[in-house]
């Protein structure tokens, strides 16, 4: 297999969700042949274009992914598998992109404020910006204030997500944007809040930058940024 | 068996609404109704065949004898009955089994409205913000026709929960005559459907042509016996207790012949049956009973179905009332007495008595249809696109009830809990415990895939808009530019030559015939 075979079949498993041998694709007959994880890490063995590795493989995979989801033949649990795939392929990856000239997208910081333990929405958000390139530091669910604005100074993300899913504890949200701004901080990072009671007005409201109703507007907001 | 016919879905446990002993109490005021009240019979045949197998049978009047039948001589009538019956198709893979002791549901269409609606959107501006616009369903009542009729049965060959075929219109063009109304809506079904095909029979002495056709259709005299391809509706009696004669004579001829029918009754609770559930079921027990009785004392193992259509009698018209809760009692316990005595049950659900698609029509549908199928009734039919009590077919509303049928047979289908299905689950707990996010949405895509999970409702509106029906009508378009699958020409041919009767019109290609149509 030469190493644009190897691309190709990573953008293929990419595109059919699957991450390891045994996951099952989106069409029939790829159970137990190497997946994502599998080919990157031969290409990693091979010694291949990692940049490209990047751009064809992964990035490319995704954009056709994105294109399936939009003409209705692909749903939510497809792009997810897809993204998940980038995601672990991005893990194995970390280590050697510097080696191959490969800038990070940065660091997306996110959290279920204090109060709120609901991360269903919080965790494919997770899933999707890993998938499109971010590097995720995820501080979970019930998150004080204090460790939000620490886990800023200490991470430098480009963006923190605040999610909620209680009108009683989205009200947290604007203390996490007064504290940044007591700390200093509120320049260093883009602030994007999301979840069901949340809504443009309110992120505009207490101070955020932008208002995602789902993970998809997270993952074009924060492309919108870096282009 | 596995193979070769519908699967239709398998109730497990079926809903019961009466008791052992309840059934047993209804049995009995059964037999009492035809033993000690009788019936009156306008059939002198009948009333001969009763008379010899044991039945009291004594003038009462000139044109009508009233028969008693004793209990015993109902009993080993009706137990001569076969449990099981097979209904054909044009294409063998489309032949229902209805089996009284396995209850397998299926779902088909129904019967002879005299109004066809068609729909089309119009957007509507609002007189206080003419800012603000809506798109709403508009609808136009047309005349049944035969052209008509055969883009019914080709709407009910592409909608995949549709298992059978009654002719949901009348015909009711200027060149069909009593003569060959039979021959035309028969082979209007049949050329445009390879499901199976049921209907009345408007004129007796077309029983043979219609055979025939159905033969050559089937392929022989014996192919049609092994695949039925047609089979008929008798309602031999108009209730309360009058077998009439011209129906009676045919519920005869079908037995003689053997080939598949329904021995229906529709009695309305408050007017020509008692509107409690004791008496109305213990009437149109008994009525149903009589006719399958006579079916065997003239040839014992005709192949019969047990036919129940109770309604409720509206009291502000004395229309009949299908959105009715009684409606359903009835239904369930006719269910039940069908499986009492071993007979497959041919049941009703699904008719709204809203005049158009909406709110009021799918409430009617979905309350009738969901506890008719979880009784395990057989063959329920009126279940697509019937309106206005069955005064209106409209096939939107067909395509509407197709989706909803499908979830209703999607709901009953037997539980999957077996140990590998069961082993299956746990790796998924095991793998999605053991990972970062916890999230089982990538268990879901096979299951998506293959329709064992449930998508979403297709025909949802988008932007705070209701976007049913427009979504359903472009669903409708898409349905009916696919192609005939037509009779073979050779078939064509012969049954144009052996069968007398049939509208020349009827032979050109469906979608012209659909184009001549136009708006007429």
């Amino acid at each position: 297999m030469s190493e644009a075979e190897l691309i190709e079949k990573i953008r293929t498993n990419v595109i059919q969700g699957r991450v390891t041998a045994e996951d099952e694709g989106f069409d029939e007959g790829f159970e137990g042949e190497p997946a994502t994880v599998e080919l990157v890490e031969e290409a990693i063995d091979r010694e291949a274009d990692l940049k490209a590795l990047i751009i064809d493989g992964l990035t490319g995979g995704m954009n056709a992914v994105g294109g399936y989801f939009e003409s209705g033949r692909y749903l939510i649990p497809d792009m997810l598998a897809s993204a998940e795939a980038v995601g672990e392929a991005m893990d194995i990856l970390a280590p050697h992109l510097e080696g191959a000239g490969v800038q990070s997208k940065g660091r997306f910081l996110i959290a279920t404020v204090k109060g709120d333990l609901h991360d269903i929405g919080k965790n494919i958000v997770s899933i999707m910006l890993k998938g499109a390139g971010y590097e995720i530091v995820d501080l979970g669910t019930d998150v004080p204030t204090e460790k939000i604005v620490q886990a800023v100074r200490e991470h430098g993300p480009r963006f923190l997500g605040l999610s909620a899913l209680l009108t009683t504890t989205m009200r947290e949200m604007e203390n996490v944007i007064r504290s940044l701004e007591s700390a200093g901080m509120r320049d260093t990072v883009k602030v994007l809040v999301g979840g069901a009671p949340t809504s443009p007005e309110f992120a505009q409201k207490i101070g955020a930058d932008v208002h995602c109703a789902d993970a998809f507007q997270a993952v074009d907001y924060t492309g919108e940024q870096a282009a | 068996m596995g193979e070769g016919f519908r699967q239709g879905v398998v109730v497990r446990s079926p809903f019961e609404r009466l008791s052992g002993e309840e059934r047993e109490r209804l049995d009995r005021a059964s037999r009492s109704i035809l033993d000690e009240v009788g019936l009156q019979c306008f059939n002198d045949e009948a009333a001969d065949v009763f008379a010899r197998n044991g039945c009291a049978v004594t003038r009462e009047d000139e044109r009508s004898f009233r028969v008693k039948i004793p209990g015993a001589v109902l009993g080993e009538a009706v137990k001569r009955a076969p449990s099981r019956v097979k209904l054909g198709a044009r294409d063998p893979r489309n032949a229902l089994v209805l089996d009284a002791r396995l209850p397998r549901v299926y779902f088909g269409s129904g019967s002879e409205t005299n109004i066809w609606l068609d729909a089309h959107m119009e957007t509507f501006r609002s007189e206080e913000d003419p800012s603000r616009r809506r798109r709403l369903a508009v609808f136009t009542e047309r005349r049944g026709t035969v052209a008509r009729l055969a883009r019914a049965a080709r709407l009910a060959e592409q909608l995949e929960h549709l298992d059978f075929f009654i002719r949901p219109v009348n015909v009711q063009d200027e060149d069909i005559t009593e003569q060959n109304h039979d021959v035309n809506k028969f082979y209007a079904s049949l050329a445009n459907t390879t499901k199976h095909v049921m209907a009345g029979l408007t004129s007796l002495s077309q029983l043979d042509n219609v055979l025939r056709m159905a033969e050559l259709i089937a392929g022989g005299k014996e192919a049609l016996k092994d695949n039925p391809v047609v089979s008929f509706i008798t309602c031999t009696v108009k209730s309360p207790l009058q077998m009439v004669d011209d129906a009676t004579q045919k519920l005869i001829e079908f037995a003689r012949r053997e080939v598949p029918f329904v021995v229906s009754s529709s009695p309305q609770g408050g007017s020509t049956a008692p509107v409690q559930e004791a008496g109305m079921v213990a009437q149109i027990n008994a009525e149903i009973l009589s006719g399958i009785a006579l079916s065997q004392m003239v040839n014992p193992g005709a192949p019969v179905v047990y036919g129940s259509v109770p309604v409720r009698s509206r009291m502000d018209n004395l229309h009949d009332m299908y959105g009715a809760p009684e409606f359903n009692r009835y239904n369930v316990d006719c269910v039940q007495m069908a499986r009492h005595y071993g007979v497959p049950c041919y049941s009703t659900a699904g008719v709204g008595d809203s005049s158009v698609p909406g709110m009021q029509a799918t409430l009617e549908k979905i309350f009738t249809y969901l506890p008719v199928a979880m009784s395990g009734a057989q063959y329920i039919h009126y279940a697509f696109g019937l309106l206005e009590r069955t005064n209106v077919f409209c096939p939107v509303q067909a395509v509407l009830d197709n989706q909803h049928i499908g979830m209703v047979k999607m709901f009953l289908e037997s539980p999957r809990v077996s140990e590998e299905d069961i082993g299956a689950s746990l790796e998924q707990i095991r793998k999605v415990m053991a990972s970062r996010q916890k999230l089982y949405v990538r268990f879901v895509r096979r299951g998506l895939r293959d329709g064992s999970v449930y998508a979403h409702y297709p025909f949802e509106g988008a932007d705070g808009t209701d976007g049913v029906i427009e979504k359903a009508l472009a669903r409708l378009e898409e349905l009916w530019s696919r192609p005939v699958r037509a009779l073979p020409g050779e078939v064509k041919d012969a049954v144009f030559e052996g069968v007398p009767g049939i509208l020349g019109r009827l032979r050109e290609d469906a979608r012209e015939e659909m184009i001549k149509e136009g708006n007429r």
